[in-house]
């Protein structure tokens, strides 16, 4: 069901950050007036306005009460939804395609995932990359992507035991959820691959590779086209 | 010309007033923890309040001055000495050629901010000197300063003034850190908690854990729940969200704090109230008090007219004495 201004929720987040909630539940279409609304605060922004944080099924606004106050960004805001949710944003064309090296070193829950979901790794790997995956948020570390979209056949419980470290561009599975790590970080989830190419990277003028609405696909490589990606990647 | 890092200390990073602009990419903020600390600090060596200083943790760092140098020390009195006198902190103290500044123990608070006139010659990253830990950019190589470490002023001070018999009057806009209540407002998911959590939540205390840093605090306190179990989806957190997590733990999310999370928000503290949360020391107690937003405010409103007449205030001294 399409959500009307009408549905839309307004509060605070603490004394600077007003949350606009489209919706009590995930679905595609919350997704795009989200995506519309994110689009809008790109071009338009208000005096007062630091900025926004896109989720799931929420906008949430920063702003400067020293400048502005809420009640006023709430207005502000009431009249941009008005305006936006009558003209929601068309899905995006574009697919990011993500090569990654699965199993082996870089991989090394593969075989576990496979078992788990009685596949063959072949199968996980089939699975895994033919579906198209939808990036509803960006959170937890730095150009790490919500995806949904996984199929349900892959869904394997995250590691009892995480891990203290994986690298960056590892891809796991924890639960109904599929995702890839942009830095080195701690990991409870089943790492698959690895993705030779980066995520996140603080000298980029866009430090993040994909956004909110991005679409995105796994295509798996070879040993050498990993090696020969990492190679550009270090220059070594 | 600059420092040269003697000692490391605990934690000793360079940090702004924060990273802005990139929250929905998964940056986080970053950024001092106790910024009005920071900005004061800024203003008493007559700098921008937004420019860098280094955040010293507890146990402060041992610092070698290359060059003449004004400096301040604010925030957390962790008994600063240089060339073994101790030195009085909330104003502009001269650091001559080959001084050491060295730290001792905490008397108050947990954090103290080191400014120095011009600031730090260091890379802008996306738009921020913060250092972002994690994802080891930012600041310093992106890492807490170690031995050996040597950054350069932005300018040579160059100012014949070396003494100064005034000190600004803290009373007016930093809370006294003795003080344990910090006030909050109502979190989204405020109303989702137990007649019975709610209540506690405000009458009994919490204590600081050692699993607190700059991410966030784990508090020891009432144990809370849910009126009816129930799955969050993620959304934005804040400096100052107080998540519940699954078993009941209450967790303040501070400076280095994700930028989502998927657990209840039971309260946010409000924004004044955020140089005493980043003061505590582990093992001390505090107790939350609700007000209301229009409050909360109003208390910002406030701290900001003292601090703008503290700004006023110092420009005339730094006009007047120059």
């Amino acid at each position: 069901m399409n959500s009307t201004i009408n549905d839309v929720r307004f509060y605070p987040l603490g004394d600077a950050a007003i949350v606009v909630q489209f919706d009590e539940e995930i679905s595609n279409s919350t997704h795009e007036i989200i995506r519309s609304v994110c689009n809008y605060l790109e071009e338009y922004s208000f005096d007062g306005f630091i900025e926004y944080v896109p989720a799931f099924t929420t906008v949430t606004i920063f702003y400067e009460p020293i400048i502005v106050s809420y009640q006023s960004v709430q207005s502000d805001l009431e009249e941009m939804l008005a305006e936006v949710m009558a003209h929601p944003a068309k899905p995006v064309s574009g697919i990011v395609e993500i090569p990654v090296l699965y199993g082996g070193v870089w991989g090394p829950d593969l075989d576990f995932v496979a078992a788990h979901t009685k596949l063959s790794p072949e199968e996980v790997i089939r699975i895994h990359t033919g579906a198209e995956y939808l990036v509803h948020m960006i959170g937890f570390a730095p150009g790490f992507p919500y995806l949904a979209g996984m199929d349900g056949q892959l869904s394997t419980p995250r590691r009892e035991t995480p891990r203290s470290k994986v690298p960056p561009g590892s891809v796991g599975i924890a639960g109904k959820q599929t995702g890839v790590y942009p830095i080195e970080t701690p990991a409870g989830w089943q790492i698959i691959g690895c993705t030779p190419i980066h995520l996140f990277d603080a000298g980029r003028a866009a430090p993040a590779l994909l956004k909110a609405g991005d679409r995105v696909r796994f295509v798996s490589i070879t040993e050498t086209e990993f090696e020969m990606t990492n190679k550009r990647r270090y220059g070594n | 010309m600059g420092i040269k890092v003697l000692k490391g200390g605990l934690l000793t990073t360079i940090q702004d007033t924060g990273r802005f602009g990139y929250r929905k990419d998964g940056i986080i903020v970053s950024g001092a923890m106790d910024t009005l600390a920071l900005r004061t600090g800024n203003l008493l060596v007559g700098n921008p309040e937004q420019e860098a200083g280094i955040e010293c943790t507890l146990i402060g760092p041992k610092i070698y001055f290359e060059s003449d140098q004004l400096i301040a020390l604010t925030g957390a009195d962790l008994s600063p000495t240089l060339d073994h006198v101790p030195i009085k902190m909330w104003r502009p103290v001269f650091a001559k050629r080959g001084s050491v500044l060295n730290f001792g123990t905490a008397v108050t608070g947990c954090r103290s901010y080191l400014t120095v006139s011009g600031g730090f010659d260091i890379p802008e990253v996306l738009g921020s000197l913060s250092t972002y830990l994690r994802a080891g950019f930012g600041g310093w190589k992106g890492r807490a300063l170690q031995t050996g470490d040597h950054i350069s002023f932005k300018e040579e001070y160059q100012d014949t003034l070396r003494n100064f018999n005034w000190s600004c009057d803290l009373s007016t806009f930093y809370p006294d850190l003795k003080d344990t209540v910090v006030r909050v407002i109502k979190g989204p998911e405020y109303e989702l908690f137990s007649p019975q959590s709610q209540q506690s939540f405000f009458e009994q205390e919490f204590q600081l854990t050692n699993e607190s840093d700059r991410m966030g605090y784990r508090l020891q306190g009432p144990a809370l729940e849910l009126n009816r179990p129930q799955e969050m989806i993620s959304s934005a957190v804040a400096f100052g969200t107080v998540q519940v997590t699954s078993n009941g733990d209450s967790i303040v999310l501070m400076a280095d704090h994700q930028t989502t999370g998927g657990y209840p928000r039971i309260v946010q503290v409000i924004t004044t109230d955020f140089s005493k949360l980043a003061q505590l020391q582990s093992g001390q107690k505090i107790r939350f008090e609700l007000i209301t937003l229009a409050a909360a405010h109003a208390a910002l409103q406030h701290r900001e007219q003292q601090v703008k007449q503290l700004r006023q205030a110092l420009t005339f001294k730094y006009d007047y004495d120059r």
